[in-house]
């Protein structure tokens, strides 16, 4: 019998039992709809952490010296202890690392901390991430400038009160108004606005778009930091290749500067999106490993309804087999019509659940912070998925109907 | 037109067991169907059942053909033999010249869809497919495009009258007109023989008479026809009467014979 016949007969079969067929598929379509729901999850958060976090909020190739880790998982009450005795990160830290980073590799430093701001046109209510940089700090960090320009090496040496904001707070102090010229306040000192960050975006909840950035030997510095102390020094070596080496050198410089034997641990931190996502790479292969382990046992207890129900119509169809039997059809024509029947069941059970996944991913995206991202070969696989259960699940029951007597079958009531 | 009126083709009693004793030889091309002391047996749960004990039957092209016999006798089971849905325990069974009763299931489904056409008593239609659905399906197993396949199937229907109820459904129509779909439904792949068992045992006398119309006209147009029944008014309407009893040929007689023995002129 040819293919689209069988398809047809299956199709005809669904319409004619749908409170049975739905029934039916239930098994596969809640497994299919958690499968591309768990992994257009994960992928949403592989995707975020991939591209927003790594890239934009630590940079490429980029590696930070700080104190102690800002992105770590579980830190004992004695770890937390140990990292408050440890030394501040200075600025002759800084002018040590001048002095050992090649000419190519770039370096900024950076304090940062949330702080109260006013405008003439706002006296106050939305906190800015106050940060205080070099100059390089937007070549590294691949900020675009929307309006007006960033700061210079120069204005960063005089400490001049500049400062470049984010589309969050241009729109919060300076509404409806070229915020270029104005002067924003920040704690109580006045810095003039001199451009303005294109948009960035969140990650984590945190808006990107809310940071002010003004040079480090401004009033800035001192508002971020203590004394000679700075926050962080971030690095950026020239390429993936030299990375690694402008990493160690750092190190080393930092362990001389500390004097640390040999057989001490570091008392610093180095930070980079790389550290960032090994964390990430194992954390993510479990949660899709768990995406498919979970819907693969909805979709073998599916596989076994769809048995049932197959078996269940082989026999109700008992005297139509015989009769198609008699009229010329081989087994091969009852094995395949009742595979591409259970397959063609199946398969309409794992759109319908590609379709709710997707709906259910984008309800969970809609309603929490996390994101989902859809991915096309979660689809094609659970296409795929629901046709294979399905000619499983279908080979038994068809088998069976395939080898029956003609004479009996037309006979059987 | 009156089928009464043609030259029935036949054969002589002698030429019969001429063909039927020939064993290992194919028969001329003019014999359709040829037995040669076919046997069915049963095992019943240990105990062995004769249902046919050697049948020598021998039919030639364009016979009309009816095979009578009480229940029991072993006429459903030849039917089912002649029909190509079971095979014998010994004996040949030639179909065209084709020695059928050596082949495999698979072998047996095409023949049984090209050579052919079953009528039931019970008409055997798929419930939920319409009257033109019903009758395309061998030219399916055929492997007839969708479009020619159509085309035939209207064709058929036409043949038994049914063109304006093509798109009902079995349950939408009368018992004989359900028994016709089921006659265009064997008729439209061009079988060598039309195959009928009990034909009008679910079907009123008026009906009956309608449906034994459409077999005389059918062998009118030249095709061979073989009913089974165990009704001897019914048996009348062929050219040729075929008794089984006891799973043997009893009596095998011209309609004449046949209806002056059982005084049915």
């Amino acid at each position: 019998m040819p293919f689209i016949e069988a398809i047809r007969l299956a199709l005809n079969q669904l319409r004619v039992q749908k409170l049975k067929s739905f029934f039916t598929l239930l098994g596969v379509t809640i497994s299919v709809m958690f499968l591309i729901a768990v992994v257009s999850i994960v992928e949403g958060m592989n995707h975020y952490v991939e591209v927003d976090f790594a890239g934009k909020f630590l940079g490429v190739n980029t590696f930070t010296l700080r104190r102690f880790p800002q992105i770590e998982g579980d830190v004992t009450e004695d770890e937390w202890r140990a990292w408050q005795r440890r030394p501040y990160v200075t600025l002759d830290d800084a002018a040590a690392l001048q002095e050992v980073l090649p000419a190519d590799a770039r370096w900024s430093l950076a304090s940062s901390g949330w702080e109260n701001a006013s405008s003439a046109y706002n006296d106050g209510g939305v906190q800015v991430i106050a940060e205080a940089t070099s100059a390089s700090y937007f070549t590294i960090k691949d900020l675009g400038i929307k309006e007006g320009r960033a700061f210079t090496e120069e204005e960063d040496v005089a400490g001049l009160p500049v400062i470049v904001i984010g589309t969050e707070i241009a729109d919060a102090y300076f509404p409806n108004l070229d915020p270029i010229g104005r002067e924003l306040r920040v704690k109580r000192f006045p810095f003039r606005v001199i451009g303005v960050i294109e948009k960035q975006g969140t990650v984590f909840g945190l808006s990107l778009d809310r940071q002010v950035i003004a040079p480090f030997h401004s009033q800035m510095g001192r508002l971020t930091s203590q004394r000679t102390s700075v926050g962080s020094i971030i690095v950026q070596a020239p390429a993936a290749a030299s990375f690694h080496g402008i990493q160690e050198l750092v190190r080393e410089a930092i362990r001389n500067r500390h004097r640390l034997r040999p057989s001490q641990p570091d008392d610093f931190a180095l930070e980079s999106s790389e550290s960032a996502l090994t964390q990430w790479e194992t954390i993510h292969k479990y949660l899709v490993l768990a995406g498919m382990v979970l819907p693969a046992i909805g979709l073998v207890v599916g596989a076994i309804v769809i048995m049932n129900i197959m078996l269940v119509a082989v026999s109700e169809r008992t005297v139509e087999i015989g009769i198609r039997k008699s009229l010329g059809a081989r087994r091969r024509d009852i094995l395949s019509q009742f595979l591409v029947e259970s397959a063609t069941l199946s398969v309409v059970g794992a759109i319908l659940g590609v379709g709710l996944g997707i709906a259910l991913a984008e309800l969970v995206a809609a309603v929490s912070p996390l994101p989902a991202h859809v991915a096309l070969w979660s689809i094609a696989l659970s296409v795929g998925i629901g046709g294979g259960v399905g000619i499983v699940a279908g080979a038994y029951p068809a088998g069976r109907a395939s080898r029956l007597d003609p004479i009996l079958a037309m006979r059987a009531e | 037109m009156t089928a009464n009126s043609i030259e029935m083709p036949s054969a002589t009693a002698a030429e019969r067991v001429a063909v039927t004793s020939a064993e290992g030889g194919t028969p001329g091309s003019q014999w359709v169907i040829v037995t040669r002391n076919i046997r069915r047996e049963y095992d019943m749960g240990g105990e062995v059942v004769r249902a046919l004990r050697g049948i020598d039957l021998a039919i030639v092209r364009n016979e009309y053909v009816a095979i009578m016999g009480p229940s029991g006798s072993g006429k459903s089971t030849l039917m089912n033999l002649v029909g190509c849905l079971d095979t014998p325990t010994g004996g040949e069974y030639w179909l065209n010249g084709t020695l059928v009763s050596k082949m495999s299931d698979d072998q047996l489904a095409r023949v049984r869809n090209k050579e052919i056409g079953f009528v039931f008593q019970t008409f055997n239609l798929l419930p939920r497919a319409t009257a033109l659905h019903n009758v395309e399906l061998p030219l399916v197993y055929a492997g007839v495009s969708g479009q020619e396949r159509q085309r035939r199937a209207k064709e058929a229907l036409a043949r038994v009258q049914l063109a304006d109820r093509m798109d009902h459904r079995p349950n939408e129509l009368s018992g004989g007109q359900r028994q016709r779909v089921a006659i265009a439904r064997a008729l439209v792949n061009r079988p060598s023989i039309l195959l009928a068992d009990e034909p009008t045992g679910n079907l009123d006398s008026t009906t009956s008479e309608e449906i034994m119309k459409v077999f005389e006209e059918l062998a009118g147009q030249g095709q061979t026809v073989i009913m089974v029944t165990h009704e001897p008014d019914i048996a009348a309407h062929a050219r040729r009467v075929v008794v089984l009893r006891d799973g043997l040929v009893s009596s095998d007689e011209t309609q004449d014979e046949f209806a002056a023995r059982h005084a049915l002129v």
